[in-house]
């Protein structure tokens, strides 16, 4: 698998605190990429390193597997958390602005600049004023300026705040859309939901440190705990029954023969064996294998590492597909 | 290179645009050329002539009234009751009523007037009356009135400055007061508005969230100096501008009220020769004597030095302030939170200001040299001393400190800049700041 962004034993410091420690993150080409973490865990500082905002005390970056340069600003585009326009200038004066900053030239700015404002049907904003604009309105806007010259990598930090839920769906799309187009995206957000629908990757990052990294099929199955759901019908017998065969019950309901259980296996034990067992006392409707959410695994991993006391934590790493 | 152009001309731009700006562009050199008009306009307006009838009972005044050409003087043959009686028919203004005195020194006299008399009226009245008393007082004490006229001169000083190389130099030293006093004046206030313009520009950013965006674009330092050079020329314009306007709207009204003007430089010529006033053919002489000696003053000034000097104090003290406006900018959230840091960026200016006067009264003494040399205080106080010529060493050690200042100043404000566009709801104060100048980009 070829990676378009790459970061190698970074390392910042602000006087006094430790904002990134050691942090490897690899962002496979055309993919989204989530990068997570509590609040002040270090993912701006990382983002901003990611932007050459500001630089690390040590490590590397690679871009599209060669060191990253100055120039390369132009072939990323970024959206932060805290953002806004000049609110006095003109919309469309400020987006050819901003597109001539990351280095389009006026021409080819105003053709792309013509084009999205069609494709959001914001034409008649042109000529107003920025703080005429209703907020959703101006996170438009900057959407389009994030993304006008057509960067290789995306960086979105919390793209979806502000947005109303159609708008976040319009977003979804275009986002999607510029996957499909050839871009890289590192997406930041505390969205769980919004992860498991986007995201092919994620890094998960807590006090300055990497605690979990990986895709997000492999990471979900790396912390799933063997635990089932079936629903069934016409049950027989009393839950003790069950329980005494070995099966670890996590929760039960019955109701006149209906009802529904979860239960985690043993080890040794199959879910054959969780089915063979029931199928005597009751009629199965169905048995799915729960698998956490990822707002469960982000709550977990970032607790147990808690508990580890502070930085001690063993990052996490798992990788079943080779590259 | 191509990024900072561009964020120089938005800065240029907005600002030009803005409808404050044209305003101010217009109005300045309104109020600028009204100082000249105004005056003119002024005593045009209240030129009209007095009509005095004087009542002498003293019979020692009669005749010896100097002419003006404000004030018409009537000796009246009539006593002050007839006349007052008659006042109404007579077209008189004023009544003046000089009671007769056993001393032969009336001190007292009476001005009757339907409406306050003028203060110039009165003046009139008074300096001639003190001058004929004088006279007769000196004559009873023997002292011949050809005498007196010889006495009386005028005396105007001639300064000139012998150069190393032994050229001799009319110098002027009201004329370099006021050159020196203006260009300081100007730098002071551009620097003032222009920097803060800068520092209300880096806060605009910071609140509005956008320099995020165009830091993910340009250096944090392309930015800064794109903000600093497009305000310093948003100044110059307007400055040029001011210029050229009030040039245009005093000569508008030069050529509109030519007359008037003449007619003005006449009575003042008149005003300054009025111990000799009987020669007509002197005051000529002393006339084109004055337009000789505006000449020599004009040619006293050594233009393309003051205006290459003006321009250089000018830009160079503006870097210097500007950057130092925008590191404040950057280090807080809003305008109110500028004040402890504002406070020791701006007394040194003031203090140049105040110190003016004192470096103008002597512009060769140690405090002239050494508040025109510290970078600080130079761009001001060495525009107060190059219009009364300044050793070379003084101006090269000035221009090279000035230099130094700046690109140290740039070099300090970019540090602090760079981390402070980006830190939000922090209270900052020296010691944070010098956190910041210490971390590494």
């Amino acid at each position: 698998m070829k990676h378009l962004f790459e970061a190698r034993h970074v390392t910042k410091a602000f006087t006094g605190h430790l904002a990134l420690n050691d942090v490897n993150i690899q962002v496979p080409n055309q993919s989204i990429f989530g990068l997570l973490g509590p609040n002040g865990a270090g993912k701006t500082t990382l983002i901003r390193i990611i932007n050459q905002i500001t630089g690390p005390d040590a490590g590397e970056l690679l871009f599209d597997g060669r060191k990253l340069k100055p120039d390369d600003t132009a072939l990323i585009g970024y959206l932060p958390e805290e953002r806004g326009l000049y609110k006095k200038m003109k919309v469309g004066e400020q987006a050819l602005y901003l597109a001539q900053l990351k280095g389009l030239s006026r021409h080819d700015a105003m053709t792309s600049l013509r084009h999205w404002f069609r494709r959001f049907e914001i034409e008649a904003w042109w000529n107003k004023k920025v703080e005429e604009l209703s907020k959703g309105m101006q996170q438009k806007v900057q959407f389009i300026v994030t993304v006008i010259h057509k960067p290789q990598l995306l960086i979105f930090d919390e793209p979806f705040s502000g947005f109303d839920p159609i708008n976040v769906n319009i977003l979804k799309e275009e986002i999607l859309r510029l996957k499909d187009d050839g871009a890289t995206i590192i997406f930041s957000t505390h969205n769980m939901a919004s992860v498991e629908e986007l995201c092919d990757h994620i890094v998960l990052i807590n006090k300055a440190q990497t605690i979990l990294s990986g895709s997000v099929a492999d990471v979900k199955q790396t912390y799933k705990s063997n635990t089932f759901e079936v629903t069934f019908s016409d049950f027989r017998v009393h839950m003790e029954d069950i329980r005494h065969n070995g099966f670890e019950i996590i929760s039960a309901t019955a109701d006149q023969g209906d009802g529904r259980i979860r239960a985690q296996l043993r080890p040794g034990q199959t879910p054959n064996d969780l089915l063979a067992h029931l199928m005597r006392y009751a009629i199965i409707h169905s048995m799915v294998e729960i698998i956490p959410s990822m707002n469960e695994i982000f709550i977990q991993r970032v607790n147990e590492d808690k508990q580890q006391q502070g930085g001690n934590a063993t990052p996490i790493h798992t990788t079943l597909t080779g590259e | 290179m191509n990024k900072i152009l561009l964020i120089i001309s938005r800065e240029y731009l907005v600002r030009v645009k803005k409808r404050a700006f044209i305003i101010m562009t217009f109005l300045g050199p309104v109020l600028m050329a009204s100082l000249f008009i105004v005056p003119i306009w002024v005593a045009q307006m209240t030129d009209k002539t007095y009509r005095l009838g004087v009542v002498d009972d003293s019979g020692l005044f009669s005749g010896k009234f100097r002419a003006n050409s404000e004030i018409e003087v009537t000796w009246l043959e009539q006593d002050i009751e007839a006349a007052k009686s008659a006042f109404k028919e007579s077209g008189l203004d004023v009544i003046l009523h000089i009671p007769g005195t056993q001393l032969n020194v009336p001190e007292k006299a009476i001005l009757y007037s339907e409406k306050q008399p003028s203060l110039n009226v009165k003046m009139y009245v008074q300096d001639n009356m003190k001058r004929v008393v004088e006279g007769q007082k000196l004559a009873a004490s023997g002292v011949d009135e050809n005498i007196l006229k010889s006495i009386a001169t005028s005396i105007n000083v001639t300064t000139i400055k012998i150069g190393g190389d032994g050229v001799e130099k009319k110098t002027f030293t009201e004329v370099s007061m006021v050159l020196g006093l203006v260009a300081g004046i100007m730098i002071y206030f551009f620097i003032f508005m222009y920097g803060s313009q800068v520092m209300r520009g880096v806060i605009e950013e910071k609140t509005s969230r956008i320099v995020e965006v165009i830091v993910s674009s340009v250096k944090p330092f392309q930015l800064m100096m794109g903000k600093v050079i497009g305000v310093a020329l948003v100044g110059l314009t307007q400055f040029m501008l001011w210029v050229v306007l009030t040039f245009a709207i005093v000569s508008v009204f030069q050529l509109a009220y030519g007359d008037s003007l003449q007619f003005m430089s006449g009575t003042g010529i008149e005003n300054a020769n009025r111990l000799i006033p009987q020669a007509e053919e002197e005051i000529m002489a002393q006339g084109t004597s004055q337009l000789t000696k505006v000449f020599e003053v004009i040619d006293s000034i050594n233009f393309p030095v003051m205006i290459l000097s003006f321009l250089f104090f000018f830009i160079g003290g503006y870097l210097l302030y500007a950057a130092l406006f925008a590191a404040i900018g950057s280090a807080v959230d809003n305008e109110t939170d500028t004040q402890q840091f504002m406070m020791p960026v701006t007394i040194p200016l003031i203090l140049a200001i105040v110190l003016a006067q004192f470096v103008i009264n002597n512009p060769e003494g140690p405090v002239a040299f050494w508040l025109s040399i510290i970078p600080l205080t130079s761009p001001i106080i060495m525009m107060l001393r190059i219009p009364f010529g300044v050793p070379v060493f003084d101006v090269v050690l000035s221009v090279v400190l000035l230099v130094a200042g700046f690109v140290g100043a740039i070099w300090l404000a970019g540090k602090i800049y760079r981390t402070g566009i980006l830190m939000y709801g922090k209270k900052v104060n020296y010691a944070e700041l010098w956190k910041w100048l210490r971390y590494k980009a």
